[in-house]
C-alpha cells in the first residue's frame, strides 16, 4: 500500500498545484484590495462566481458558433474578465467609495457592507439565471479534445485544459508582475499603497486608483471563475464562498497585501489541500475522512501565524502591494 | 341555482373525500403533478361505483411544495375537515413522517406512492403505510446486482452524509461484504464540485466498483470527473440518480452508469397498459414511474374505503374504521398484489436495476427484484 501511496504523490501534487492556481487568482483580488485600502473584500468570492457564470453563458451563446475549444476557451475568460473587473469597479464606486467619502474611520463598516454585498450578489445571480434559464446547477459542457489526457513521467497525467490552466495562471502572473513593477499604473497604485494622502498630495488622484486596482483585481477573479468552471464543471450562484475563503486564507498565509505572497500562499493551500485529502484517509486507517482536508489547511495556517504572523512574504512594515 | 345545486347534492348522498399529498409547486413539481394526475384517475374512475353505494366521492389534490412545514400545514386543514377518510401522499420522507403524525391525532389513513426512509414505517404508526420499497432494502438489492451481476470484487462506497445518503451506503456495505466482496473505503462527502481528492484515492485503491449513496447533483458531477481523469471503475447508486439532471450533469459520462429504484417504468407492467392509455387520453402525455405508484395507492384507499362501508352497514365509516381497513384489504394493483405488513410496508415491493446505456434519460431497467421488507 505504501509504494502506491508514493507513486500517487506526484499526481497529488499536480493536482493540488491546479487548484493553487485557481486559489493563486482570487487571492490576487484579496490582497490588492487589502493593499491599497486596508479592506478585506469579502464580496470578492461572488465576483469570482460572477465570473464562472459569465463564462456558462459564454459557452451557452457562443458555444455552438465557434468550433476551436482554445478559442471558446479564450472568449469565455475575456467576457468573464470584463464582467468581472466591471462588477468588481462598480461595487466599489457604490458601496465602498460613498462609505469612505463620509469620513467612515470604522474599519467593521466597509467589512460589513462587504458581506451583505455579497450576499446580494448571490441571490441576485439566483434570481437572474432562474429567470433566464430556469438553471441553479450550470454545467461547463465537456470538450473532448480539452479532456483529452497526456500521459507524463512518474504515473502522471495531464488534461488539455489543465494545461491551459497554468498557461493562463503563469500568463497573468507575469502581466501583473509587469504592471505591477513596470507601469505608471503600477507605480501610481504602489504609491497610493505606501501612502495615500501622501500619494495624492503628489498628483495621483487615488479614487482613480483605487477604481483601477478593484478592476484588475475583479477581472483575476473572474478568469479564476472560469477557470474552476473548466476544471470542475459544475458551479451554482453559492459556489463562491468556499474558494472565496480559502483564498482568502491563502492571501493570509501568503503575507497580505503582497502580491507574490498571495500567488505562493494559493499554491501552497492547494497543494496542502489536496495532499491532506488525498492522504488522511490512508495514513489514519480510515478514522479521517476526506472532509478533514479543510481542518488540515487550517492548522498549518495557524502554525504559521503563530510563528509569522506577517505570513510567508509579508514584511511587518514597509511596502505594500 | 343555488338550490339546485344543494338539491342534487343531497340526492347523491354524503361526501367522502380522498386528498393527495405531494408537491405541485416548486423544484420537484413535475413529479408532484404526475402523482397528483395518477391518483385522480383512480378516484374519478370509482366515483360511480361509489354513487351507486349512496356516496358523493371527491378527489383532493394538495401541494406540500415537498417542504416539511407546509406539508405539515396542508395535514392541519385536512385533519379539519371532516369529509377527508384517507390521504394518498406524501412523497418526500421527510414530509410524510412529520405529516403522519398530524394525521395519527384523528388516526387518519395515508398510504404514501413514494416514501422510502425506513423510518416511515418502523416508528409503528398504524396509520402509516406505503406501496413502494424500503432504503434498507434498495442498498442490498444494489449490492446484490454489483457483486452477482457486475462481478465487482473491490468496491469503494461514497456517501454524501446526509440519513439518506450514508444509510444506503452502509446497508449496501453490509451486504457487499457479506457477499463476499472486499470494500476497500466508506467516505463521506459533502464537496459539491472538486471530487479530485477522491479520484486520486480511487487511482490508489483501485476498485472496480464505486457505489454512491447521494443525490445526482453530487454524483453527476463525482462520475464525469472520474471518467475524466480516466477512472473505469462501474458506477452504481440509489433511486437519488432517478433524474434527468443527472444526465445534463455527468453528461457523457452518465452512459454506462446504474442505479436502483423503488419505482419501474409503465412499460415494465403489463396490467398497467390500460392505465397508460387512460392516463395519456385523458392528459395528453404519458405517465411516468410514480403515477403508478399513485394510481395504486389511490386503489388502496378506495378498497378500504369500500370494505369499511360494508363493515360499517352501509353507512358513511369513521376514520379510525378505514385506518383498519387499509391493513385488511388485497389489491390486484397495477404494480402488482398489495397487501400490508404489521408496519405498513408493502409485504412484497419491486426493486429495479436501471442502466444508463448511453447518455439519456430514461435509462434501460435490467433487472427487477421482489424483495419483502425486513420487520423490525
Amino acid at each position: 500500500m505504501s509504494e502506491a501511496l508514493l507513486e500517487l504523490l506526484p499526481s497529488v501534487l499536480l493536482e493540488g498545484l491546479l487548484l493553487g492556481c485557481v486559489y493563486a487568482m482570487i487571492a490576487l483580488g484579496y490582497t490588492m484590495v487589502y493593499g491599497v485600502l486596508g479592506l478585506i473584500n469579502f464580496a470578492h468570492s461572488e465576483v469570482f462566481m460572477v465570473g464562472a457564470v459569465a463564462g456558462v453563458e459564454v459557452y451557452r451563446y457562443l458555444g455552438p458558433h465557434v468550433d476551436n475549444p482554445y478559442l471558446l476557451a479564450l472568449a469565455a475568460l475575456v467576457v468573464a474578465a470584463f464582467i468581472s473587473g466591471g462588477l468588481a469597479m462598480a461595487m466599489e464606486r457604490l458601496a465602498y467609495r460613498p462609505l469612505r467619502k463620509r469620513g467612515s474611520t470604522n474599519r467593521l463598516v466597509p467589512l460589513i457592507t462587504a458581506i451583505g454585498v455579497s450576499f446580494f450578489l448571490q441571490d441576485f445571480v439566483r434570481l437572474i439565471e432562474g429567470l433566464w434559464h430556469g438553471e441553479f446547477y450550470m454545467n461547463y459542457p465537456a470538450d473532448a479534445h480539452l479532456e483529452a489526457m497526456h500521459d507524463l513521467p512518474l504515473g502522471m497525467s495531464i488534461q488539455n485544459k489543465s494545461i491551459f490552466v497554468i498557461a493562463v495562471t503563469v500568463a497573468m502572473m507575469f502581466a501583473l508582475d509587469h504592471l505591477v513593477r513596470r507601469t505608471r499604473l503600477g507605480k501610481a497604485i504602489r504609491a497610493v499603497a505606501q501612502d495615500l494622502p501622501t500619494a495624492s498630495l503628489m498628483g495621483i488622484d487615488p479614487d482613480k486608483i483605487i477604481a483601477r486596482t478593484f478592476l484588475i483585481g475583479g477581472a483575476l477573479g473572474g478568469i479564476a471563475g472560469v477557470m474552476f468552471g473548466l476544471l470542475y464543471s459544475q458551479i451554482n450562484p453559492f459556489v463562491g464562498f468556499v474558494p472565496g475563503i480559502k483564498a482568502f486564507t491563502a492571501a493570509v498565509l501568503g503575507g497580505i497585501g503582497n502580491i507574490y505572497g498571495a500567488m505562493l500562499g494559493g499554491l501552497v493551500l492547494g497543494t496542502i489541500e489536496t495532499l491532506g485529502g488525498t492522504y488522511l484517509f490512508f495514513l489514519t486507517d480510515g478514522a479521517l475522512g476526506n472532509e478533514y482536508k479543510d481542518i488540515l489547511a487550517f492548522i498549518i495556517l495557524v502554525l504559521l501565524l503563530l510563528f509569522r504572523p506577517q505570513g510567508l512574504l509579508g514584511k511587518t512594515q514597509g511596502e505594500k502591494v | 341555482m343555488g338550490a339546485l345545486l344543494l338539491g342534487a347534492m343531497c340526492v347523491r348522498g354524503e361526501v367522502i373525500k380522498v386528498a393527495s399529498g405531494s408537491m405541485l409547486s416548486g423544484p420537484q413539481s413535475s413529479l408532484g403533478e404526475m402523482i397528483k394526475l395518477g391518483a385522480q384517475i383512480a378516484i374519478e374512475d370509482a366515483a360511480p361505483e361509489f354513487d351507486a353505494l349512496g356516496f358523493d366521492l371527491q378527489f383532493l389534490p394538495q401541494d406540500d411544495q415537498a417542504q416539511p412545514d407546509v406539508g405539515v400545514a396542508v395535514a392541519k386543514r385536512l385533519v379539519n375537515d371532516p369529509d377527508v377518510l384517507a390521504i394518498v401522499g406524501h412523497f418526500n420522507s421527510g414530509v410524510t413522517i412529520p405529516t403522519s403524525e398530524v394525521y395519527k391525532e384523528v388516526n387518519l389513513a395515508m398510504i404514501s406512492p413514494g416514501s422510502t426512509n425506513p423510518r416511515v414505517t418502523e416508528r409503528g404508526l398504524n396509520n402509516v403505510n406505503r406501496v413502494c420499497g424500503r432504503d434498507d432494502v434498495q442498498g442490498p438489492v444494489g449490492a446484490e446486482f454489483a457483486v452477482n451481476d457486475l462481478k465487482a470484487k473491490k468496491i469503494m462506497v461514497v456517501h454524501d452524509k446526509t440519513a439518506y445518503g450514508q444509510g444506503i451506503a452502509l446497508a449496501f456495505r453490509d451486504k457487499a461484504e457479506e457477499l463476499g466482496a472486499k470494500v476497500v473505503a466508506v467516505l463521506g462527502t459533502e464537496e459539491k464540485t472538486n471530487f479530485q481528492s477522491l479520484i486520486l484515492q480511487m487511482r490508489a485503491l483501485k476498485p472496480d466498483l464505486v457505489y454512491f449513496g447521494g443525490i445526482y447533483d453530487q454524483a453527476g458531477v463525482l462520475v464525469k470527473q472520474m471518467r475524466e481523469r480516466g477512472i473505469k471503475a462501474a458506477f452504481l447508486g440509489p433511486d437519488g440518480f432517478e433524474s434527468s439532471a443527472f444526465v445534463e450533469i455527468a453528461q457523457n459520462a452518465a452512459a454506462g452508469t446504474y442505479y436502483t429504484t423503488v419505482a419501474g417504468p409503465a412499460e415494465k407492467y403489463p396490467a398497467a397498459a390500460n392505465f397508460v392509455k387512460k392516463f395519456n387520453e385523458r392528459f395528453g402525455r404519458s405517465p411516468e414511474a410514480y403515477s403508478l405508484y399513485s394510481y395504486d395507492a389511490a386503489q388502496v384507499a378506495l378498497a378500504a374505503l369500500k370494505l369499511a362501508i360494508a363493515e360499517n352497514g352501509g353507512t358513511k365509516p369513521s376514520r379510525s374504521q378505514v385506518t383498519e381497513a387499509v391493513r385488511k384489504v388485497k389489491v390486484d394493483g397495477i404494480t402488482g398484489p398489495i397487501s400490508f405488513n404489521q408496519n405498513g410496508d408493502r409485504a412484497q415491493a419491486d426493486y429495479w436495476i436501471i442502466h444508463f446505456t448511453e447518455a439519456k434519460y430514461p435509462g434501460t431497467p435490467v433487472k427487477s427484484v421482489n424483495a419483502a421488507p425486513p420487520v423490525k
